[in-house]
């Protein structure tokens, strides 16, 4: 026991101190969204192998390992901006745009054709789908392919918050847009 | 060659005239400075031995003589540096007025891609992390950056100047001598800012139009049968997602382009130097070489990874 703690004073600022303490250690602990893995740690970018993408098709997904990659790559805010870097390096917005769809579905609200689970997602950026969606098994790398995986799943709004990127600037109305709608907006406020 | 010091560019030479003359003028005035403590405080002792003060009117007027000499002297020396400031900001906008060569640097997170630029199409050239440049011709650059701000530096030829997204700047060169100089990312731009630097390789005149023309074309074809297994690893695995090689279906434009690699002396901006050893350990694991790069881990047997080294290296 520290000096300060047989005084009487003293016994209230070792209080504190003890829960600034807890309070250093709990916060240490939300330091994984800061994490930055450059390598991917042995086990972390295995390919799924069972995956269920509908109820209606055969097959089993294994819940722990959807959760083990969920904790790994969605809560961590490094992995999910490389995802995002990449969505537009691999011309992901060719098709689905900034996640809004084009030619593909789009990807930030709740339907999912081919499953929305992490480990399903992974599917179908590495096997393809019909109708368009390239294959691209053999040509990003695992732990490429799981970062991409898990952006998708934020654009939805998937995940927690606090590892999320933000809205991009592309995304807002152009200035010269809103200048264009002010006319129409004003428009009854003159009449009056 | 990496000074500040030694002035090789028209820039630098005008740069160098402030230098010099705010180095002498505050010299100057500080061994002046200097000077008078020193006599004050000896002065100072002399009069603390005497019993009363003298407080005479020559002294008054010795004193008022001084201090009037010091402001003029202090006048003179900040006009003087205004004035020299003012003509070298005037001589440097119009120096390389009548640039021969333009090129456009895009600075990259931890790299720089180089594009010469040309009426002609056919006759751009792309580059990254090295830029020729022939002695004597004015340069033009369009400096941008692809994603944090970023500023170019080679200090033998001319200050610095901050490359930041959105707003393109301009630049203007005009190297003298033949050498090898090295540029620097000189704002910091996160974990590889150490390692991001730039060759410039100022040669003569013919031999820059023969660097040119050799860029200009395709890299000779694969004939051995190890580089023939590399060209095919390269094709068909993670590298041509982001590479380009010229003459070839790589064309992404997200990675440093590799059509003629192997003619660099060195690999990651400055981080190693361009060796088969080298080589081999970058793509083994580039990000134990300088992690947090933005090239990932590719899995590739050890076979595969020689014959990528051989191919690379015929990329001429």
């Amino acid at each position: 026991m520290c000096f300060r703690c047989r005084t009487r004073s003293g016994a209230t600022a070792c209080g504190s101190g003890f829960g600034l303490t807890v309070l250093m250690v709990l916060l240490l602990a939300a330091c994984h969204r800061e994490n930055r893995k450059f390598e991917a740690p042995p086990g972390s970018d295995l390919a799924p192998t069972q995956v269920a993408l509908n109820s209606l098709v055969a097959g089993q997904s294994s819940a722990q390992f959807r959760e083990q990659q969920r904790h790994e790559y969605e809560d961590s805010a490094y992995h999910l901006s490389e995802g995002k870097r990449l969505f537009s390096y691999f011309n992901c917005t060719g098709c689905h745009a900034h996640g809004g769809g084009g030619s593909g579905p789009a990807l930030m609200d709740d339907r999912w054709i081919y499953g929305g689970e992490i480990d399903q997602i992974y599917l179908t950026i590495v096997q393809g789908r019909p109708n368009g969606m390239p294959a691209f098994g053999g040509k990003i790398p695992s732990q490429q392919v799981w970062q991409l995986a898990a952006y998708v799943r934020s654009l939805g709004g998937y995940g927690p918050k606090a590892a999320r990127p933000s809205r991009d600037d592309h995304l807002q109305i152009p200035a010269e847009q809103g200048k264009q709608d002010e006319p129409l907006r004003t428009a009854p406020a003159q009449t009056d | 060659m990496h000074s500040a010091l030694q002035a090789l560019g028209v820039q630098a030479q005008h740069i160098e005239v402030v230098w010099r003359t705010m180095l002498w003028v505050c010299g100057v005035m500080y061994v002046l400075v200097i000077a008078f403590l020193i006599f004050a405080v000896s002065r100072h002792r002399r009069a603390s031995d005497s019993v009363e003060p003298q407080n005479d009117s020559s002294q008054v007027r010795r004193m008022s003589i001084a201090l009037g000499s010091w402001i003029g002297l202090m006048t003179i020396g900040l006009f003087g540096l205004a004035l020299t400031s003012f003509l070298t900001d005037r001589a440097l906008v119009h120096a390389a007025d009548t640039p021969q060569v333009t090129l456009k640097i895009t600075a990259h997170q931890w790299w720089w891609q180089v594009e010469y630029t040309d009426p002609d199409p056919s006759r751009r050239v792309r580059t990254a992390n090295e830029i020729h440049l022939p002695a004597g011709a004015p340069v033009h650059l369009e400096l941008a950056s692809d994603d944090v701000i970023h500023s170019f530096w080679v200090p033998n030829l001319h200050g610095k100047r901050d490359m930041i997204p959105g707003r393109p700047a301009q630049f203007r060169l005009q190297p003298l001598r033949a050498g090898l100089y090295r540029g620097q990312c000189a704002e910091f731009c996160g974990l590889q800012h150490a390692h991001m630097a730039l060759d410039v390789i100022v040669e003569s005149p013919q031999d820059f139009a023969a660097w040119y023309e050799r860029q200009l074309a395709n890299p000779p074809a694969v004939t051995e049968a190890r580089a023939t297994r590399g060209h095919e690893v390269f094709m068909t695995s993670a590298c041509n997602l982001c590479h380009a090689i010229a003459g070839t279906d790589a064309s992404a434009s997200v990675g440093p382009d590799l059509s003629h690699f192997a003619g660099r002396r060195t690999i990651a901006a400055g981080t190693l130097p361009n060796d088969p050893d080298n080589l081999r350990r970058w793509l083994e694991n580039p990000q134990r070489v300088k992690p947090g790069n933005r090239m990932p881990v590719v899995t590739l047997e050890r076979d595969d990874i020689d014959a990528l080294v051989a191919y690379l290296g015929t990329l001429r």
